[in-house]
């Protein structure tokens, strides 16, 4: 007799729906689990085997062999566990056949019947809603994160025994219902109010976070460097439904949905240490997950004390900055994962972190030179704005006069995405930040007395035409936060102060 | 090939033979042709003169590379010139350890222009590096053959600013003639050979050791006519070139600073023990007696061609290094307003912006 029922597995951030096809025939008695499995799904077969028996049901004595197809993908993870008991339980005629339709079970077994959380539900019943499904069956702990997608039945299941127990009249398992898309509400704690002084920071936070710029902020210790930037979260347009749901799902699948937040309710503020390595930047393992770059879709990914990671793992940001997502090839397969985030980076100008104050910096200027030659001029090319922030004084401490509120800069930069909004219609880009040297052409004209602008300091600075274009992106942020269809002289000098560093200015020693 | 000059050449490449104990073997045997042939015997009988010494002069190797190593100092455009030659700068004569040669790579300074020592710091302050950049540009431009080591800070400020003013400007190295250290300073070093002189007293591919760059000093403090320290802490290798300035009987100017700034008290106690205080190139013109035509206005002055909002941003920046941020705070300008504003007096030459978001006045030409 042949029966099957449906799962699902997770490649890169989306699912797969996998079937699982159960033969049970008379013949020596056996229980063969096949289909490209990695030794934890393979594993599968005592667990299904003993919590079957467990929750009061008997295995007859005949030949069982049960398939995970398509068998060329291979398959990692527990998630077949309970789909493969069902399979089985209606093979053994302990519940119809028809509960298998149109229905996807999802969950790992414990040996005594009872159903774990997996990580990936969300992506996996997502999936299965685009495929047609019209139910699923999901662990308890991961209900509410699979409720969120709609269009689908999903029941959250505690135990093999109560399942079968619904499926046969018995008992009731209630369908979870979809939670109301609220978003966090505004934390009291983190608000740009706070940030006392720094006009200038917070200047280069407000454009770079309008037209998704990445951000560089040098400056001496204590200066609140990571202050301002925790808080750039605040200031970016609230998340909409599908642009949680998506970030969900990456979140799902790296096991940071649990109970309390079942899906992301705010903007994602990740900051990784720097003695992280390249496969949990940049995702990756052998087991393919993603990385921090991909937690941070949608929101700022923060490397404060750039100079002190690891080279090699900062170069690999490079290719992912370009594109916008990352793509992982392993033996059996590649993962493609998003990484659309913000990247903002924090440093000192020096080891001491004094620079450019000779009364308390030290360091000779070969050390202030290797200190950023840490950084390669590649990646430094890719900051478009680089601001230094200043030491805090007394004054500003004392201050009792708030800065502006973070709801106030909101607005700005919402008005300035939207004029990007309309601009790139067309486009396969949304920010500024994202533009192409081709596209420059034809939004970033400038006029003649802009043009003479650019060439004096185009010859002055001994600019790259990397870093000419750069100039030209920020002013056109600058200019659409201005509500400026125009790029005009004063934008783009802004623009031109915010230029990254000048090999020229650092260690100036050498050429005066 | 003069047979003489490779002689010289392997003399003066002779690590353990250093200015005293050449005399020494010159005094004893006449000519470099008379030191080659000495017997260990005769050598023995010298004071002064070690095991070691012996050994490094009677090396079995040398008769095959004396040719060779002096080939290839004539292949790289180096020339050799020693106490026997009519070139050999007299004012090094007086000076104690004489220097038994030096390596030229381009000229010798012009002993009938006078010449100034402009040595400091070489982590300094953009101050220092100001005006250190003022000096040599202006006291280039009357004519004044500019001095200096080559090191970060203030040497390579002072011989780019010589570049600019076009009189000759000498680099005195603490190095192998050909050893360019910093390496950063490559350019410099390839500018200062073309348009004046590289000098060592250490031969090829001599690296830079320690001692050797107070050694220098004395070849610096030797050639000119007046030492400029710049900025010095209170424990500087810029005292000692001013040290043996004193000795030589040279002048010393020292720039002033302000009590308690740590890169002005070695400066402050040079004028305290007499040094001239000096506050523009006039000065040092004044004291060379040369005509003075020194351009660039001092610090205070207002450029009366800018406007009114530009002028109010001058007014609040110094020669010390301000941050954007404190300069929007003294003006009551908004960041963006400022931003456009500095950048436009940067680019007309008024402001200068030291690092990142930090900017200091620029003096200005007049």
């Amino acid at each position: 007799m042949f029966f099957q029922s449906y799962s699902a597995i997770i490649q890169g951030i989306d699912a797969h729906i996998i079937s699982v096809e159960v033969d049970v025939c008379d013949g020596l008695p056996m229980f063969s689990l096949v289909g490209l499995l990695s030794s934890e799904t393979r594993e599968a077969k005592d667990r299904v085997r003993i919590s079957i028996r467990n929750s009061g049901f008997k295995i007859p004595t005949k030949h069982i062999t049960v398939n995970l197809s398509p068998a060329d993908i291979r398959k990692d993870g527990t998630a077949f566990d309970l789909a493969i008991s069902m399979a089985l339980l209606c093979a053994f005629g302990y519940i119809p056949k028809d509960c298998l339709e149109h229905t996807l079970f999802i969950g790992e077994l414990s040996l005594d019947g009872s159903v774990k959380g997996i990580n990936g539900v969300l992506p996996m019943v997502y999936g299965a809603k685009k495929e047609g499904f019209l139910r699923c069956f999901v662990p308890k702990d991961n209900a509410k994160e699979a409720a969120l997608v709609k269009g689908i039945e999903v029941y959250g299941v505690d135990t093999l025994g109560e399942l079968v127990d619904y499926f046969i009249g018995g008992g009731e398992i209630f369908q979870v219902k979809s939670p109301d898309f609220t978003l966090e509400k505004e934390k009291e704690t983190i608000d740009f109010s706070d940030v006392l002084g720094q006009e200038n920071v917070k200047r280069a936070v407000e454009v770079a976070v309008s037209g998704m710029h990445n951000l560089l902020i040098l400056g001496p210790p204590g200066a609140g460097k990571t202050m301002i930037a925790k808080r750039i979260p605040t200031i970016m347009p609230e998340l909409s439904f599908e642009e949680s749901l998506e970030i969900s799902k990456i979140y799902s699948i790296s096991g940071l949905l649990n109970e309390e937040q079942s899906y992301v309710k705010e903007r994602p503020f990740r900051s990784p240490h720097h003695s992280i390595t390249a496969p949990s930047l940049i995702g990756g393992g052998a087991m393919a997950k993603p990385g921090e770059i991909s937690l941070s879709e949608g929101g700022v990914l923060f490397l404060d004390e750039l100079p002190e990671f690891n080279s090699n793992t900062l170069e690999m940001l490079r290719q992912p900055l370009e594109e916008r997502k990352v793509t992982i090839s392993r033996l059996q397969g590649s993962y493609t994962y998003p990484a659309n985030f913000m990247l903002v980076g924090a440093m000192n100008p020096c080891k001491c972190g004094y620079y450019p104050d000779r009364t308390r910096c030290h360091c000779s200027e070969h050390q202030v030179k290797r200190y950023l030659g840490k950084i390669s001029r590649p990646f430094l090319d890719r900051m478009d704005l680089c601001v230094e922030a200043s030491e805090m004084k007394f004054q500003d401490l004392a201050l009792k006069e708030k800065g502006e509120s973070s709801k106030d800069i909101r607005e700005r930069v919402k008005q300035a995405r939207e004029i990007q909004k309309k601009r790139f219609e067309k486009e396969s880009i949304r920010f500024n930040g994202e533009m192409s040297a081709k596209m420059l052409e034809r939004y970033c004209q400038v006029g003649e007395k802009e043009q003479m602008l650019l060439e004096r300091i185009f010859a002055k600075f001994e600019l790259s035409a990397r870093s000419y274009h750069r100039i030209l992106k920020v002013a056109r942020t600058i200019a659409d936060l201005d509500a400026s269809e125009k790029i005009t002289v004063a934008h783009l000098s802004e623009a031109i102060c915010y230029r990254g560093i000048d090999a020229k200015y650092w260690g100036g020693g050498m050429t005066a | 090939m003069s047979q003489q000059k490779v002689l010289e050449n392997w003399l003066a490449g002779i690590n353990e033979i250093g200015p005293i104990k050449a005399k020494v073997l010159l005094d004893a045997f006449g000519c470099e042709e008379g030191i080659w042939n000495a017997t260990k015997g005769e050598l023995e009988k010298l004071e002064k003169i070690n095991e070691k010494d012996i050994a490094a002069l009677l090396d079995e190797k040398r008769k095959v590379v004396v040719a060779e190593e002096y080939e290839k100092l004539s292949q790289k455009g180096i020339r050799i010139v020693s106490i026997h030659d009519e070139d050999y700068p007299e004012s090094l004569r007086v000076i104690d350890k004489m220097p038994y040669a030096l390596y030229v790579r381009g000229a010798l300074p012009d002993v009938h222009k006078a010449s100034i020592a402009i040595v400091g710091a070489r982590t300094c302050t953009p101050y220092g590096r100001e005006i250190a950049s003022w000096f040599g540009r202006e006291l280039s431009k009357a004519g004044v053959q500019v001095i200096s080591g080559m090191a970060y800070g203030i040497d390579s400020v002072a011989h780019n600013a010589a570049l600019e003013g076009k009189t000759p400007t000498f680099a005195v190295l603490g190095s192998g003639i050909d050893v360019c250290y910093p390496k950063e300073n490559f350019n410099l070093y390839m500018e200062i050979c073309k348009q004046g002189g590289v000098i060592s007293e250490y031969g090829l591919g001599v690296p830079g050791k320690a001692f050797q760059f107070p050694m220098r000093n004395r070849i610096i403090s030797g050639l000119c006519d007046g030492v400029l320290v710049v900025e010095a802490r209170k424990r500087s290798g810029s005292l000692i070139t001013a040290d043996f300035a004193l000795e030589h009987g040279k002048s010393v100017f020292a720039l002033p600073g302000r009590i308690g700034d740590v890169f002005s008290e070695g400066c402050l106690n040079l004028i305290k023990q007499g040094a001239e205080p000096v506050t523009e190139p006039g000065d040092i013109l004044k004291s060379f007696q040369m005509e003075q035509i020194v351009r660039g206005k001092m610090i205070n002055a207002e450029p009366c061609e800018l406007d009114t909002p530009e002028k109010i941003l001058y007014a609040s920046l110094s020669l010390e290094p301000k941050h954007i941020e404190t300069i929007v705070e003294e003006t009551g300008f908004l960041v963006t307003e400022c931003l456009a504003l500095l950048l436009k007096m940067e680019l007309d030459g008024f402001v200068n912006q030291t690092s990142q978001n930090w900017y200091t006045r620029k003096i200005i030409e007049g």
